[in-house]
Parts: structure tokens; C-alpha cells; sequence
């Protein structure tokens, strides 16, 4: 038997044994893993530092044409020379400030969505004029604006233009056929799983070849099929299979405790899908969500191989100018860095919504 | 006769938390000893220390001869003796009762399957759970999964068994099984060391009970001076809080 | 009513075209050459033979993609996890940097940048073993299979057996003895010489034909094109990615306390990875691994940007120029894709089935 005198709290030992100890553990634990890190110190030396020199020690990042660019660098000076080209695509000078008034609206939005209205329902409803104003921004024509034809837009702005009516119009798209999948109505489900597993089966370049060649067949000779309005249906149709397939796994994601609250509140099914399950769906879907926006925007790059002027193929279009030849790989450098800002933002974003998620649900 | 647990002064920091505080602990081969305290208190990482599955900083802990450090001889031959039961069971879930039990007396020891598979049908009835013995954990009650971690620590014949809160993840109803089946453990000779709740079982058969609160051992004693006369004021405090059976 | 004016156009413009409906365009001369084809074509075969070499390249290219993604991604997958900082750290630059560029992208670099400032022929990089590297491709000695190399190739199926029979051997031993052998440096050795003795004694009925400077260019051996490398490059590395984040998603959701129960039995680090973790990680990671395999299959369309003579570029593009039946053409492209596609899924559900965690 025995009691024990109370024992004082003590500071944990040396910090030094502790670094110490940490880089024994991980660096150098046994003589295989110091020969991994080897290994890649090595890698690291031959990719880093010829890189570095290439894209800013040597590059030259000043002047005008051709001739400024003097050294083995990089010629920055050709991106910043065609910007305008990679960012507005063929848009005309003049008009450019409209693209720009649309980010800034965005922005503005986009900051502003907090504040602005008690529920979700008036804050989309007030985004949704974004999209309104953007449109007669961008296409012109009316409101005393210049009208700028779609094949005039491209670089950054095009590719932003498809993902974003892309993602935003195959949502409500996809959810419908996510319900259709879920539908009681055999043909109903039958012809939503059939489209479904039709879309996710093909690479998308067959659905866009089959936009642009096929579909021009249903109309009348000497009826024009804007292009991109063709591409935006083709994506937008090929989207909505995938964030039927996210909704899903949502809508099963859901305990089925919900459904039958639901039921025992007298509710309809559709007041009951749309009221109750649906929310939950989409909250839990937002990561797998992003991660389909991500690709989309990704994807965008393909209407390069059926003429459409994204941000790719201003690469290849930028380096055809004979004042520039050469300097192909800066611009495949700058486009990269500008997908990869994007995507891993994105990507990171998702990763901080889903732990919101989570722990909301602990 | 010499103690087949000594531990020794010894100390445990989560890098600037202190969880344990300067434990000197004797334990003689045969004892049960139960420990309890609070949550955070540090009682599984006491026992954790023991069969080495947490490392520390100050102090020995001397096990069945062995002195604990990172080595891998003594770990492997530490291994032999002691059996740790988890409170999450940690069965194997893509192998069948009978396979969890044969699996490391096959590898580590390198018993013929037939032999492995005699000694694990010993024990599975032991704990009264034989007729399970094809079945995949995932289609066993909570219970029932528990009993079968006991007999697979049991296949390696271990002195020393260490249990880890082995009820806190059951329903009320399955919790009785496991403590009878542990009850029975107690009636033969093993070093039982248990952190646990459940004062009924203390009560029955333990021989010390150890209170642990804030890293350090507070109070030890026989079950029946530590209900009936609890000295510290924390411990007082803390069976006011726990309803005994 | 608005379906009935768009079929009504439809047949309209194809009459007013003058194109031909239905599939009997298959059997006409396609009139154009591809650049490279494991089957025998040349401009006097059919479509419908175009359309067998598009399918043929896709394959191919896709399984070359599909392992070595595969490949690649469990390597950097279980880097990600290593303890050793470097590793992990590398690993995820690696992911993070080639996940977030567009497939299509890194084709058009590897392409445009990297094949393309390989040398001339004439200035070729001589890679030891007749290996060539130019920017016309990477050549490499081809094999001619002479009289009898059909017993060398049936003595590696004895070999084979001989190592089945072996492992069972040792297995019942291991069941009844407890006593494991270590097989691995032997089923190497038999895999190795039986055939090459067979080999030997047969006089070496093989022989290869090296790639050699005729004039501007290489000629014999086999050329791997920069159309060819360049999308199995990318399709590869960029695949990878994903492979790794679902090997590193598998090791990770096996439940930690696997790990200590593992150690506490007294299992060793490598007995408890072989054992407990790769088997229930594998549970986990196979189903997007799998699913992956398709996407190799899918991406591999991207070909059409760079001129890869698979099946989207020759057949929806060249062949579909030709002759203008677009929509015969696109649903039998699609139709490959779809089977394709369900295939993997039926392979998918198998594999699933068979590795079930009971009582889930």
C-alpha cells in the first residue's frame, strides 16, 4: 500500500538530442535509406540547378524584340511581348479593358459573396447576374459595345470561358440525371445509366469530334453552328455524366436515417430530394466536386486539336511568328506554370474544404 | 522471489508534454495488477512502454530479464513473453478466426500448420468461441472479436499479458464474456497487468490496484483498501465518479 | 417536332453532300499510308484494315502506358510514405507537379521540346548495344526468330512449370515442417538457363537485325517514333500520379492499430507489410487502380495532337476525311472505346468479388 508524493512537471530533454534525433530518424535511419537520399540529392542536383539557371539566371527579361534576347536563358521577353496573346487570345486591343472589367467584376463578387443577402438563396441569386453581365461584356453588340465574334476569343480567356460554363451548366444537368439514375421508372434509369456509362466510356475527343462534324448535320445547310457554342454543349453534356456519377456517391453517402425523417414528415419525394437530401448530397460531393472541375479545366486544353484557340495553342501559335522563332519551350514553360497555379490552388482549396467538411461532421 | 516487471524512474515526454511522470512500478510474476484513472492520465502508455510498442525517454523498464531499448534482438525476444490485448481488438480482417491465431506461431516461431492449428483450437475454446473458427472477424459481434484477440495473444503461451482498456469498446452486454474469459486467465499463473473501468473485475481478482492520474501513480494498493479506504484526495474524487458493481 | 426537322436536315445534308450512308465505305481502297503499324498496311488496304491498325496502335501504346504508370506509381506511392524525409518529399513534388499539368500538355512538351532536340541520325546518340537515339526515333536491334527458336520458347514454359512445381514443393513443406526455403534465387536461375542452355544447343537460332547508317537515315532494327515515345512518356508519367495517390490512399486506410497488433505477435516489419498491410491495402487501392487503366486507355486519344496513328487519329481523322461517313465512323470508334471500357469494368467487378473482406 501506497500513496505517492506529488511529482513536479518537467521539461522534456535537450533540444539539441532531440534535432539530433530527428534527422537520425528520418535522414539516415539505416545505410539503405542514406543511399535512397543520396539518390535523390543527386536527382535534385542535375534537374535544379541547370533549371534555375536557364529560367532565371540566364534569362533576359527585358527589351522589345528578338535581338534583346541575348543570352543562353530563357527569353522571357517573347512571353511578356505576346501576353496579350496568351491572356485575351485575338480579342482586339481596344476592347480588352471589357475582359478585364470581367475578372474585376468577379472578384468583386467573389469577395463580396459573404455580405451580400440573409440566405443562399438571394446570394446565388444575386452571383447569377454575374454571369449575365460577363456575357454582354464579352460578346458585345448591344449596350453600345463593339461586337467581338467568338472565334476572336482565346488564351486564358477562352480556357476560362469553357471550364466555367462547363462546370457551372453540367451541375444542374448532372444532378438531374443523378436522380434519373436513382429513378423507379425502368426506362428512366435505363436511359440515365445508359448515358452515362456511354459518356464515361469514350475519351472526350470523340465527343468533341462528334460536335463538331456531327452535329452541324441536324441543321440546315448554311446554318451556322457558332463553334464554341458547339464545344460548350459537347462539354457541358460530357461533364454531366461525371457530376452525375460524384452526386451519386453523394446521394449514397447519405444515412439512410435522413430518407426516412423525411418520410415520416409527410414530406413529397420531390420536396424531400430536393429540400432535405439534396443539400446533404452536395455538401459531402464539393471535394470529389473540385476535383472534376480541376480535370475539366485540364481538359479544355483538347479543343486545341479541333481549332478552338485556348491557352495551349497559343504556344504553338505565339512561336509561328517569324519575328519569335524559338522559343517554343518558354512558352510551354509559362503555359505550364499558369495551368499548374491554377490546378494546385484549386486542388489545395478542396483539401481545405474537405477537412471543414470532416470535422463539421466529427 | 525477483519481479518480473521493474520499472524504473521512468519518464515520457509527446514532445514538451510530460505524460509520464517518474513511474517506479515492481510487478512479481503471477500478480494482477489493475490500473485506472482518468482519461489522459497516461495508463496506456504505461502499459504500452511495456511491451515496447511506445518508446521513452528517462528511466528502465526491465521486462522478464530485458532490459527495454531499441534493439532489435531484445524487442523480438521481449516479443515472446509478453501479449498485448487492444481495446479495438485489431483482428486481422481479411483472414478467418482460425488464420489470425495460426499466423504468427507459423512465422515467427515456425510451428508446422498442424501444430498451429492444435494449439489455436485450445484456446479458441477456451474462450468458448470454437465453433467461430472459420468465420471472418467483420461477421462477429464485439464480443465475440475480443475473445478471439485473447486467444490469439494466448497461442504464444505468453507470461505476461497486458490488456489495454480491452471493454471500453463494447456494448454492455458482451462486456461480462470478456471479463470472464479474463477472470479465467487470472485463476492461472500469467502476469496480468490491466488498465480498465471495470471495478467489478478489480475487485474479484486483482491483487494491487494503481491509480494513475496526470502521469504519475497516485495511489496503489489491495482492491479492498483502495475502495474502501482510498487515501489521496484525487482518488476519493475519482470513485465518487465511477458507479462500482 | 424539333427532332423530326434535325433528322429531316440531317439526311438532307448528307444527300446534298453526296456521301454515302452505311458501312459498305469499310471495304473500299483507303488510298493512305500510316506511319507505323505492328499489323502489314499500305494505301491499297482497306478502311476497315485502317481501322484494325488504329485499334492495334491504341492497344499498344495503352499497355505500354498502363504498366508503366502502374509501375511508376506504386514506386512513388510508397515513397510518398517512407520515413526518410527526402523520399517523401520527392515523391510528392513529383505528384503535385505532374497531376496539375495538362496530359495533353506534357505530350505536346515531350513532342515539340525534348524528342524534337534529339540529333540528326547522322550525329545519333549511341546508347551502347546498337541502341540508337536520333530525333527520328529510338531504334533498337530487332529480334528474327530463326528455325527452332520455337523450342526455346517452349523449354521457358518447362522452365515455368519446373518453378510452379518447385514452389509447391516447398510449400507443403513449409505446411508440414514449418520450415520455409528461400525459392526466389533458384526460379531465377531455372527461368534463366533451361532456356538458354536449350538456346545454346540449338546452335542460336536467333539473330538480329541492327539498325545501321544508310545515308541520312537508320535502317533495319525497330524505331520506336516521337510520336510513340512521346505519348508513352507522358501518358505514363502523368498516369503515374494518380496510381500513386491510390497506392498511398490503400497503405494508408489499413487501420494503425494492424500495424501494432502485427508487432506486438511479434511479426517482423517485412512480414507484417507482406502479410497484413499490402493485403488489405491492395483491397483498397485495386479498384482505382484499375479504373486508371482506363483513363491510360482513353487518354491515349490524345495521340491526334501529334500524329500517333491510333485509332481516333487515323480512323475519326484521316479515314473520316476520306470519306465523309462521320457517323458510321464516330459510333464505330466509340464502339471501341465503349467495349474497351466494359471490359475493364467486368475485370474490375471480378477482381473485387474475389477480394472481399467477408462480413463487410
Amino acid at each position: 500500500m501506497a500513496i505517492f508524493k506529488l511529482e513536479e512537471t518537467k521539461k522534456a530533454p535537450s533540444t539539441i538530442n532531440g534535432k539530433l534525433r530527428w534527422i537520425l530518424d528520418n535522414l539516415v535511419s539505416t545505410p539503405v535509406d542514406v543511399a535512397f537520399s543520396l539518390v535523390i540529392l543527386f536527382l535534385l542536383y542535375i534537374i535544379i540547378p541547370p533549371f534555375v539557371e536557364w529560367a532565371i539566371i540566364n534569362a533576359n527579361f527585358a527589351g522589345t524584340t528578338k535581338a534583346d534576347c541575348t543570352g543562353d536563358g530563357a527569353c522571357w521577353v517573347f512571353i511578356i511581348h505576346k501576353i496579350d496573346f496568351f491572356i485575351y487570345g485575338f480579342y482586339p486591343e481596344e476592347e480588352i479593358y471589357r475582359i478585364n472589367w470581367i475578372f474585376g467584376l468577379l472578384i468583386a463578387f467573389l469577395a463580396l459573396f459573404k455580405y451580400v443577402g440573409k440566405t443562399y438563396t438571394t446570394k446565388i441569386a444575386i452571383f447569377s447576374l454575374f454571369p449575365i453581365i460577363a456575357y454582354f461584356l464579352i460578346t458585345g453588340g448591344s449596350f453600345g459595345l463593339v461586337e467581338v465574334p467568338t472565334f476572336k476569343w482565346g488564351g486564358l480567356t477562352l480556357t476560362l470561358v469553357i471550364s466555367s460554363i462547363g462546370i457551372v451548366t453540367a451541375m444542374p444537368i448532372g444532378i438531374i440525371l443523378a436522380f434519373g439514375r436513382q429513378s423507379r421508372l425502368p426506362i428512366i434509369r435505363s436511359l440515365s445509366i445508359l448515358y452515362i456509362e456511354f459518356i464515361r466510356g469514350v475519351p472526350l475527343i470523340t465527343i468533341l469530334f462528334m460536335g463538331s462534324v456531327i452535329l452541324p448535320m441536324f441543321f440546315p445547310e448554311g446554318m451556322t453552328f457558332d463553334k464554341l457554342l458547339r464545344v460548350l454543349i459537347v462539354i457541358t453534356l460530357f461533364q454531366a455524366a461525371y457530376v452525375a456519377e460524384v452526386i451519386r456517391g453523394g446521394l449514397q453517402a447519405i444515412p439512410k436515417g435522413q430518407y426516412e425523417a423525411a418520410d415520416s414528415e409527410g414530406l413529397s419525394y420531390w420536396q424531400k430530394m430536393l429540400i432535405i437530401i439534396l443539400p446533404q448530397a452536395i455538401k459531402v460531393s464539393i471535394p470529389n466536386l473540385v476535383g472534376n472541375a480541376i480535370g475539366l479545366f485540364k481538359d479544355t486544353t483538347l479543343v486545341l486539336i479541333i481549332g478552338l484557340f485556348d491557352l495551349l495553342t497559343m504556344v504553338g501559335l505565339t512561336s509561328a511568328d517569324s519575328h519569335w522563332t524559338g522559343f517554343e519551350t518558354e512558352g510551354y514553360v509559362f503555359v505550364a506554370i499558369i495551368f499548374w497555379v491554377f490546378c494546385f490552388s484549386l486542388s489545395r482549396y478542396s483539401k481545405v474544404l474537405e477537412d471543414r467538411l470532416n470535422t463539421e461532421n466529427k | 522471489m525477483d519481479s518480473i516487471i521493474k520499472i524504473d524512474k521512468l519518464h515520457k515526454w509527446y514532445g514538451d508534454f510530460h505524460v509520464l511522470k517518474n513511474i517506479n512500478l515492481n510487478v512479481k510474476e503471477g500478480e494482477i495488477i489493475v490500473v485506472c484513472g482518468p482519461s489522459g492520465s497516461g495508463k496506456s502508455t504505461l502499459i504500452r512502454c511495456i511491451n515496447y510498442l511506445e518508446q521513452f525517454q528517462e528511466g528502465t523498464v526491465t521486462v522478464d530479464g530485458i532490459e527495454l531499448e531499441d534493439d532489435v534482438k531484445k524487442i523480438k525476444a521481449l516479443r515472446k513473453n509478453v501479449t498485448m490485448i487492444f481495446q479495438q481488438f485489431n483482428l486481422f480482417p481479411h483472414l478467418s478466426v482460425l488464420q489470425n491465431l495460426i499466423l504468427a506461431p507459423r512465422h515467427v516461431k515456425g510451428a508446422t500448420k498442424k501444430e498451429a492449428i492444435d494449439t489455436a483450437m485450445k484456446y479458441l475454446e477456451r474462450v468458448n468461441i470454437a465453433e467461430q473458427a472459420d468465420k471472418y472477424p467483420n461477421q462477429l459481434s464485439g464480443g465475440q472479436q475480443q475473445r478471439v484477440a485473447i486467444a490469439r495473444g494466448l497461442c504464444k503461451n505468453p507470461k505476461i499479458m497486458l490488456f489495454d482498456e480491452p471493454t471500453s469498446a463494447l456494448d454492455p452486454e458482451m462486456i461480462n464474456e470478456v471479463l470472464d474469459v479474463m477472470v479465467e486467465l487470472a485463476k492461472e499463473n500469467k502476469t496480468m497487468v490491466c488498465v480498465t473501468h471495470e471495478m467489478g473485475f478489480a475487485k474479484k481478482v486483482a491483487d494491487r490496484v494503481i491509480f494513475m492520474d496526470q502521469g504519475q501513480i497516485i495511489e496503489e494498493n489491495t482492491p479492498k483498501e483502495f475502495f474502501e479506504n482510498p487515501q489521496s484526495d484525487r482518488l476519493k474524487q475519482f470513485l465518487e465518479q465511477i458507479i462500482t458493481d | 417536332m424539333g427532332l423530326w426537322f434535325m433528322f429531316t436536315n440531317l439526311f438532307d445534308n448528307i444527300h446534298a453532300r453526296g456521301i454515302h450512308t452505311g458501312f459498305g465505305f469499310l471495304g473500299e481502297r483507303a488510298g493512305f499510308d500510316i506511319s507505323e503499324s505492328p499489323i502489314a498496311y499500305n494505301a491499297n488496304s482497306t478502311f476497315f484494315d485502317s481501322f484494325l491498325v488504329g485499334i492495334a496502335n491504341t492497344l499498344y501504346v495503352s499497355v505500354v502506358g498502363i504498366v508503366f504508370s502502374t509501375i511508376i506509381g506504386v514506386i512513388v506511392g510508397v515513397a510518398r510514405l517512407s520515413k526518410v524525409f527526402l523520399v517523401s518529399k520527392f515523391a510528392l513534388a513529383y505528384i503535385e507537379i505532374f497531376r496539375n499539368i495538362p496530359l495533353l500538355l506534357q505530350i505536346l512538351f515531350w513532342y515539340n521540346i525534348v524528342l524534337a532536340s534529339l540529333p540528326r541520325p547522322k550525329q545519333s546518340i549511341q546508347l551502347g548495344l546498337d541502341m540508337i537515339l536520333n530525333n527520328r526515333g529510338f531504334s533498337v536491334p530487332r529480334p528474327i526468330l530463326e528455325d527452332g527458336f520455337g523450342l526455346v520458347i517452349i523449354s521457358f514454359f518447362v522452365a515455368i512449370g519446373l518453378v510452379i512445381y518447385l514452389s509447391k514443393k516447398a510449400n507443403e513443406k513449409f505446411e508440414k515442417t514449418g520450415k520455409s526455403t528461400f525459392l526466389l534465387p533458384w526460379n531465377i536461375l531455372i527461368l534463366i538457363a533451361i532456356p538458354f542452355i536449350v538456346y545454346l544447343i540449338l546452335g542460336s537460332p536467333l539473330s538480329f537485325d541492327i539498325p545501321e547508317l544508310k545515308g541520312f537515315n537508320y535502317v533495319g532494327g525497330m524505331t520506336y517514333t516521337p510520336e510513340f515515345l512521346a505519348l508513352a512518356f507522358a501518358l505514363s508519367i502523368y498516369q503515374a500520379t494518380f496510381t500513386a495517390e491510390a497506392v498511398r490512399s490503400g497503405i494508408e486506410a489499413v487501420d494503425f492499430g494492424q500495424k501494432e497488433a502485427s508487432a506486438d505477435l511479434g511479426l517482423s516489419s517485412y512480414q507484417s507489410l507482406k502479410l497484413v498491410v499490402l493485403p488489405q491495402a491492395i483491397r483498397v487501392a485495386m479498384p482505382p487502380i484499375i479504373s486508371q487503366f482506363l483513363n491510360v486507355v482513353k487518354n491515349s486519344s490524345l495521340a491526334a495532337a501529334i500524329g500517333y496513328p491510333e485509332l481516333v487519329t487515323i480512323f475519326s481523322g484521316t479515314a473520316l476525311n476520306q470519306t465523309g461517313q462521320a457517323i458510321e465512323i464516330v459510333l464505330m470508334t466509340m464502339s471501341v472505346y465503349l467495349v474497351i471500357s466494359l471490359i475493364i469494368s467486368i475485370v474490375l467487378n471480378y477482381v473485387n468479388k474475389k477480394m472481399e473482406i467477408k462480413g463487410r
